[in-house]
């Protein structure tokens, strides 16, 4: 464990003081605004689209729609489907058909209500299981079905797995829509530059590179014509990939067209009805087991709704399949995964990335197959969970990084002293109204893209003659305190002071394009880039001054801010030594590149090294439940997380309270309603996200086993904090209540009614 | 119309006493600190103080607020730019991620520590519930606002507690 140590980020003054420029807080001399137009049809193909009326507002300059798009108006990171404004048909009620470019924004919101959408209703599908069937209505005709996208997992023989088990366990489960929920919505400003006409985009997205594709493809233009500027972003958690690029391109074709600045900063509503969500599961399950407690088989079937549009269905659906055991060891798997279109809100990334829905199933299913067998459920994962050398449903092998399953789940034991309290545990039955209860969950989970796509990320060190350091990478500050860790990577690398770096403001037009900062990727790709380039500049800086410090280039070493030979009787000063590398004609400037070890993925048989390494986690939480109102009140919870080395110590734990509640949120109150596709929860005082009465005080143990594989030993952590609160939750409620939860957000009703006797009377 | 904003007497122009006043201050007088992210009051992320007490804005008109002392974010650090020890707390704490709900949140909390310097988590907690946060699960926030609870104390008691565990400190009760 790290000791106690104040928190370090470059941006916290800037954030405390309320000095930090978010994309709405930016000015820009004669500067257009712009609001999008949707129309109330669920599904329907487009007659015409009359801007007429709503172009004689005055003060309106332009009214956009498809037509006007000079290159791309479809665009997807995987399927180009989705649509910088619909073109053929109306696929779900998020949809954008134009875009009102004014001198306010209140003008243009006042104009969007003129815009008269004429198109012909169609036969909407809204139940992913019907849109699966031969003759539903198709969300696109070209694909031929509604089925995205298909993964399997094929290890062993399930059939004989279940012959040899002497339970089998079936159940159902489904889980809900929910909204990202970051406190500040899509943004984009977009300047064309009068020096050369290049676009520069200044928004809050969490993927400047996709962003800047997606506007080079929209305006037809070239790559470096289009310079995505790094921006203060308001929390992001998955939900700033596909909407804040299709934001930004809306706003960078007005910049384009009319050659002003152009802003546009979404309302909560237009944000949460056109914003694509968590994708809603529907799993049934089932598990073989023996009275020794052992696995048999798994055979599951999952589908996803994936929503109007394809957005990263196929990549979230791979790593629900991937981990749909959770982190135990099954030799007979079959499942079955599909990605469906249907005309509700678009389903893509969001932080858990199709795991917090799969462990919410199989953390319960462990409990529940231990019940059957009669031993806790503790012991039941002990004899299943994955160890070193363990071979995942995917075949692969868990070796070159340490297998730290049952060392967090011991450690959460012993720190929650779990056992004692699960005796005390209600199951029901309590003299009071309160019935407590005491549950856990675990997970492992594969770091960074892993065989979903291309993985490397780029850093460059610049050091200056006054010994002071420029950083960048090409990983994005979503808020996370990536640009600190990075600093502090670099700082512990070349043995100076932290306050000598300051981590340049990140520009698409500067450094490598390294993807996306998704995929809890951001720590160990951009820091793994960062300690290689310091190594690479180390290396120079060792190779200019090895002579005068009588010792080879291997013998050099960094730290304290100098530069030593072999003894510490020889050594200079960091900022003396880059004055005199300049003297000398050397740059102290390197380039590190980080690329992900080799993974391998077999799409016909689910079979690969689906990632280049794993983190394990185990949460707990107490809880009671109320006999009469149905309420849940948290009381406590703890996370054990093996993060393989954490950086930045106060930000490992931020992430994972962060995460935590989000999870609670999950759990119990989070859900996106859309009675016959058209949303009704279209602001935080209807999408209830958790409030501080509803958080419980939580406690974080950080495990840490550097990984070989990471430069830096460091691994990830946004994501796994936020995969496995939910079911211990549900476990926790169980074990309160005696009644298992089968769908998300759990809701209790009463639980038995009050007798006349009970209220008193005689 | 005048206001006093952050210690400054501000006239305020006819032709905005019917704006937002969120929009006043963000856009007129280049206070961004104060966020727009709801619009309907379900957030907190606009709350300022208002002759000390916090509010949140988004929904209110400026001409409600003729002759009062309004304190928004940029407006709690000394004027040398030292942060108030409760800002320092929130760097120090690790209450911090994106930022985009921390001005509200730590207007929120000043409001309550002048009232309250010797808290329970539990009324920081009951405090704050009005402020969203989607980052940090409150933890952190709770643990800074604790941290600054010293400072807040007139009598002292609190500060030498303060200065012994080294936790950085300021002589006097903070005025806004």
């Amino acid at each position: 464990m790290k000791p106690e140590t104040k928190c370090w980020r470059n941006d916290a003054h800037a954030k405390v003081t309320g000095k930090a420029k978010f994309a709405d807080d930016m000015k820009f001399a004669n500067v257009l605004h712009a609001a999008p137009v949707y129309s109330d049809f669920v599904h329907a193909r487009i007659l015409s689209i009359d801007t007429s009326a709503a172009e004689k507002v005055p003060g309106v300059i332009r009214v956009l729609t498809a037509k006007d798009v000079p290159g791309e108006n479809r665009f997807g990171q995987i399927i180009r489907d989705y649509r910088i404004f619909a073109d053929d048909k109306i696929r779900y009620h998020g949809d954008v058909v134009a875009l009102i470019v004014a001198e306010t924004r209140e003008i243009a919101i006042h104009a969007v209500l003129l815009v008269k959408v004429n198109a012909e209703s169609m036969p909407a599908v809204l139940d992913p299981e019907a849109a699966m069937l031969s003759d539903a209505p198709l969300v696109h005709e070209n694909h031929g079905s509604n089925i995205v996208n298909k993964h399997v997992v094929r290890r062993g023989n399930v059939d004989e797995g279940f012959r040899q088990a002497d339970f089998i366990i079936e159940e159902k489960f489904q889980t809900q829509t929910i909204e990202h929920a970051y406190m500040e919505t899509e943004a984009a400003v977009c300047v064309p530059r009068s020096t050369d006409g290049i676009i520069e985009i200044y928004g809050s997205m969490q993927h400047p590179f996709s962003t800047r594709r997606f506007v080079a493809a929209c305006l037809g233009v070239t790559l470096s014509e289009v310079e995505v500027i790094g921006t203060p972003m308001g929390g992001g958690f998955g939900g700033k990939d596909d909407t804040a690029a299709v934001v930004c391109a809306r706003v960078a074709l007005a910049a384009k067209l009319l050659g002003r600045p152009v802003k546009m900063v979404y309302r909560r509503d237009w944000s949460m009805r056109e914003s694509y969500k968590r994708h809603p599961y529907r799993v049934s399950y089932k598990m073989g087991v023996t009275k020794a407690g052992r696995i048999t088989a798994v055979q599951c079937r999952i589908v996803a709704d994936g929503g109007a549009y394809c957005s990263v269905t196929p990549w979230v659906t791979w790593r629900s399949t991937v981990q749909c055991c959770g982190p135990y060891v099954v030799e007979n798997v079959h499942c079955d995964t599909f990605g469906v279109y249907t005309n509700n809100v678009v389903a893509g990334a969001m932080r858990g990335f199709g795991s917090p829905q799969v462990n919410f199933m199989i953390e319960q299913l462990v409990e529940m197959a231990a019940a059957k067998i009669g031993i806790s459920g503790i012991e039941f994962r002990r004899r299943n969970m994955v160890r070193q050398g363990s071979i995942t449903i995917t075949g692969q092998k868990l070796d070159g990084h340490n297998v730290a399953m049952e060392q967090v789940l011991d450690t959460v034991l012993r720190e929650m002293d779990y056992e004692k309290k699960l005796a005390r545990c209600a199951h029901g039955k309590a003299d009071s109204d309160e019935l407590y209860g005491i549950g856990l969950a675990m997970s492992y989970r594969g770091v960074s893209l892993g065989a979903e796509g291309v993985d490397f990320c780029a850093a460059l060190i610049n050091a200056q003659p006054d010994g002071s350091i420029l950083l960048e990478t090409g990983m994005h500050e979503n808020g996370q305190g990536m640009e600190s860790a990075m600093c502090l990577i670099c700082a512990e690398e070349l043995g100076v002071d932290v306050n000598r770096i300051r981590y340049r403001r990140s520009s698409t037009s500067s450094i490598p394009d390294s993807g996306t900062t998704v995929a809890s990727r951001g720590t160990i790709m951009g820091g793994g880039a960062t300690a290689l380039a310091a190594r690479e500049l180390k290396k120079k800086i060792a190779e200019a001054f090895c002579d005068k410090l009588h010792c080879t280039p291997d013998e050099v070493r960094f730290r304290d801010d100098f530069v030593y030979g072999k003894s510490d009787a020889g050594r200079i000063p960091f900022a003396q030594a880059m004055r005199q590398m300049w003297a000398m004609q050397r740059f102290p400037f390197a380039l590190g590149t980080f690329k992900a070890p080799r993974v391998s993925w077999d799409e016909h048989t689910g079979q690969g090294d689906a990632y280049f390494t794993w983190v394990y986690a185990c949460q707990a939480v107490e809880l009671i439940v109320n006999k009469k109102t149905g309420k849940v009140k948290l009381l406590k919870a703890i996370a054990s997380h093996d993060v393989g080395r954490a950086v930045n110590p106060e930000m490992v734990r931020g992430q994972i309270y962060g995460g935590m509640a989000m999870s609670a949120g999950y759990a119990l109150h989070e859900e996106v309603k859309a009675p016959g596709g058209r949303m009704t929860t279209l602001n935080l005082n209807t999408y209830r996200i958790p409030r501080s009465l509803d958080i419980p005080e939580m406690k974080v143990i950080i495990v840490e086993n550097p990984d070989p594989v990471s430069p830096t030993g460091a691994k990830s952590i946004g994501e796994p904090a936020n995969e496995i609160l939910a079911p211990a939750i549900a476990n926790a409620i169980f074990n309160a209540t005696g009644v298992r939860h089968f769908s998300l957000p759990i809701k209790l009703g009463a639980l038995s009614e009050p007798t006349a006797c009970e209220e008193g009377c005689q | 119309m005048k206001l006093f904003v952050n210690r400054k007497e501000i006239e305020v122009p006819a032709s905005s006493l019917q704006k937002r006043i969120v929009e006043f201050l963000r856009e007129d007088l280049d206070l961004t600190g104060a966020k727009n992210a709801c619009d309907i009051g379900a957030c907190g992320a606009c709350t300022i103080l208002v002759n000390d007490e916090p509010m949140r804005i988004c929904i209110k008109l400026v001409k409600d607020f003729a002759g009062a002392r309004i304190l928004t974010i940029e407006g709690l650090a000394a004027p040398d730019g030292t942060l108030h020890p409760l800002q320092q707390a929130f760097v120090d704490c690790g209450a911090i991620q994106c930022g985009y709900c921390t001005p509200g949140m730590v207007l929120t909390a000043h409001a309550f520590l002048l009232k309250n310097p010797r808290p329970t988590r539990d009324q920081i907690r009951q405090a704050i519930f009005k402020n969203l946060c989607r980052c940090t699960g409150y933890q952190q926030i709770i643990d800074a606002i604790e941290q600054a609870a010293p400072h807040y104390r007139g009598d002292g008691c609190g500060l030498q507690a303060a200065k012994k565990s080294g936790k950085p400190t300021t002589e006097k009760r903070p005025d806004i």
